[in-house]
């Protein structure tokens, strides 16, 4: 049986809330990724999905903080790494793709310069050298004229153009695991289907295993061979990702494919009902403990 | 980058001219004409024919648009007037102050920036610090006390308590003679720049960019460098360039106090004794400094953000 590549088993983060109490963000998650897979986690804003790649980053900001569980990173409990150990990893063997390609890159140096950055921190490399790399690398994320563009500002830049230098970045130093953030979510449709066929074939081609993280279920279904699906700081429940979609277990795994519109399933008048999600899922602070919660219980705790 | 800086010199010119006639339209309104100036401190009867005699020779029996006319065409011809009081040209006797007053106010701005910059950073690197709580303290000590005031302590603790600087003075022109005007004047830009400063970096610290740059693995001083310093740098040439162009008018009290042979101090007597075109052309001197940091700051602001050389 071969190791996973990343193992984080019951993570838990809080915010103090006053002086004494915590409220706690994440209740005990765990869940594997193999090298070379492509892992989901759905769930809605507020669910922990964007907090849980942040502390696998190593980039929670106070008051955030982690109050237990471990984060393995081939078989290295990151959450105990040294802060230089932890630089060394991140951006070399664990990237990042963030949302919003608009702000996250700096408005005042340029694409190729940002993307040489990586092989001067990680690679020891001069600047000349760097800058030649960089050009390369955003030939592999299929930007036309790389060396003009290369020299390009971001707002230089289309939304599409952009994130795929946040792609040529992440991916510049050959990373075991890219973790992506919403990467899609702020771009329209067209470029969303070019930037995520990008995405599944360099990572398909240099192995890298992805943890993708979404609101959007199609989406993950386009690129994930399993799927998590987070609700309130909980992982309720995990699987393939056909079979999530063929039989969900979970009331709010139901919830949340009833409520995606779906060609040809029309009913009376040419409208479609779609399911929301508040009359399925009661009270939030019920769900203390991450574990699968059966439907049964869920049903119980509605008023 | 050519374009861009004829265009913005080309943009100063139509504010010179709306200045000059608002300064020209302000002094012909103000009560009180030279004449009469001299006879204020009461020591002397009025002398109704010297009045009427030193009006007309100044041309102030003349009606408004005449005055004006000429006004107009000698500005053209980039000559302010003669003063009333000296019979001197204007030029000369701005050109006579212009050194020290240049002196005064690049001392005090580079003091300023000197030292409220560098603390302005480091306290928006460690907010909440021990350096962060002191350095804003001062800063709003500094921008509340009034500089008058700060001046005279000065004066009194390194002049006459320590005996290590001159009180007051121009002197040969000398570093000494400089310190203490300079200090006292940059006061208030200082403070004002490191919570500028402070501010911007808080800003840009807290931005998409910065945390993707500490997803790329690098270390704090390096995201320091490579990011944080320029953006912060927008924030910080803006307060600059506007300490920087109305310090010179700023200076007039400083001046008064430190006896300092500026153009603010030429400024004060003129008003007192209505030596009209000596104010105007002043204060028009002023504007157009104001004008060229302004334009300079506009400048420096495309070098640093490419985004301002497109709109």
């Amino acid at each position: 049986m071969t190791m996973p590549l990343l193992d984080i088993r019951d993570l838990r983060l809080s915010v103090p809330l006053g002086r004494f109490a915590l409220h706690p963000l994440l209740k005990g998650v765990s869940f594997q990724i193999m090298p070379g897979e492509a892992y989901g986690l759905v769930g809605e804003s507020g669910s922990g999905k964007s907090v849980t790649s942040l502390a696998v980053m190593g980039l929670l900001k106070k008051p955030l903080a982690v109050t237990g569980g471990q984060i393995l990173f081939k078989g290295q409990n990151l959450l105990a790494l040294p802060m230089r150990e932890m630089r060394r990893l991140r951006g070399n063997r664990i990237a990042m793709i963030f949302q919003e390609p608009m702000t996250a890159l700096n408005p005042l140096s340029t694409v190729g310069r940002q993307i040489a950055e990586m092989f001067v921190l990680h690679q020891g490399k001069s600047w000349g050298e760097a800058e030649k790399l960089a050009v390369e690398s955003l030939g592999n994320v299929r930007v036309p004229n790389p060396d003009r563009r290369a020299k390009n500002y971001p707002h230089q830049m289309s939304g599409g153009l952009r994130q795929r230098v946040m792609i040529a970045m992440a991916l510049a130093c050959g990373p075991d695991l890219l973790i992506a953030d919403e990467p899609t979510t702020a771009l329209d449709v067209t470029v969303q289907a070019e930037v995520l066929r990008l995405i599944k074939e360099l990572c398909a081609a240099r192995g890298t295993a992805v943890l993708f993280i979404s609101h959007d279920l199609g989406v993950i279904a386009s690129i994930c061979q399993r799927v998590g699906v987070m609700y309130s700081g909980c992982l309720v429940e995990e699987n393939e990702t056909r079979a999530l979609f063929d039989s969900p277990r979970h009331e709010y795994t139901r919830g949340l494919l009833g409520a995606l519109p779906r060609l040809g399933s029309r009913s009376e008048q040419g409208r479609q009902r779609l399911v929301d999600i508040d009359s399925i899922i009661a009270d939030r602070s019920k769900l203390t403990e991450s574990r699968f919660i059966t439907p049964r219980e869920l049903e119980g705790s509605q008023p | 980058m050519l374009r861009f800086t004829l265009r913005r010199i080309l943009q100063v010119a139509p504010t010179v001219v709306v200045v000059a006639l608002l300064i020209f339209v302000i002094f012909s309104v103000v009560p009180g004409t030279f004449a009469v100036s001299l006879f204020a401190d009461g020591k002397r009867a009025a002398d109704p024919q010297l009045i009427a005699r030193l009006n007309e020779e100044f041309g102030l029996n003349k009606p408004l648009m005449e005055r004006f006319a000429t006004y107009v065409t000698d500005l053209a011809r980039f000559d302010l007037g003669t003063s009333f009081r000296t019979r001197q040209p204007v030029v000369d006797l701005i050109n006579d102050r212009m050194g020290a007053s240049l002196q005064l106010s690049v001392a005090a701005m580079v003091f300023a920036i000197v030292v409220g910059v560098p603390f302005g950073f480091l306290a928006a690197l460690r907010p909440g610090s021990m350096l962060d709580t002191t350095t804003m303290i001062g800063a709003i000590s500094g921008l509340s006390l009034p500089d008058f005031w700060f001046g005279l302590l000065l004066m009194y603790l390194f002049a006459l308590q320590l005996n290590w600087l001159p009180s007051f003075g121009y002197g040969d022109g000398s570093l000494q003679n400089l310190i203490l005007p300079a200090v006292t004047l940059g006061v208030t830009p200082l403070a004002l720049l490191a919570r500028t400063t402070r501010a911007g970096v808080l800003d840009v610290l807290n931005a998409d960019f910065i945390r993707t740059a500490h997803s790329k693995g690098m270390s704090e001083a390096k995201v320091v460098r490579w990011h944080v310093a320029r953006n912060a740098l927008v924030l910080i040439v803006t307060t600059v360039g506007l300490q920087f162009g109305s310090l010179i008018g700023q200076a007039v009290v400083i001046e008064k106090l430190f006896a300092w042979p500026g153009i603010g101090s030429l400024l004060v007597d003129s008003v007192a004794i209505r030596d009209i075109p000596v104010v105007q052309g002043t204060i028009l001197v002023i504007v157009l400094w104001f004008l060229i940091i302004n334009t300079a700051v506009d400048l420096v602001y495309a070098a640093i953000d490419p985004r301002i050389k497109q709109e």
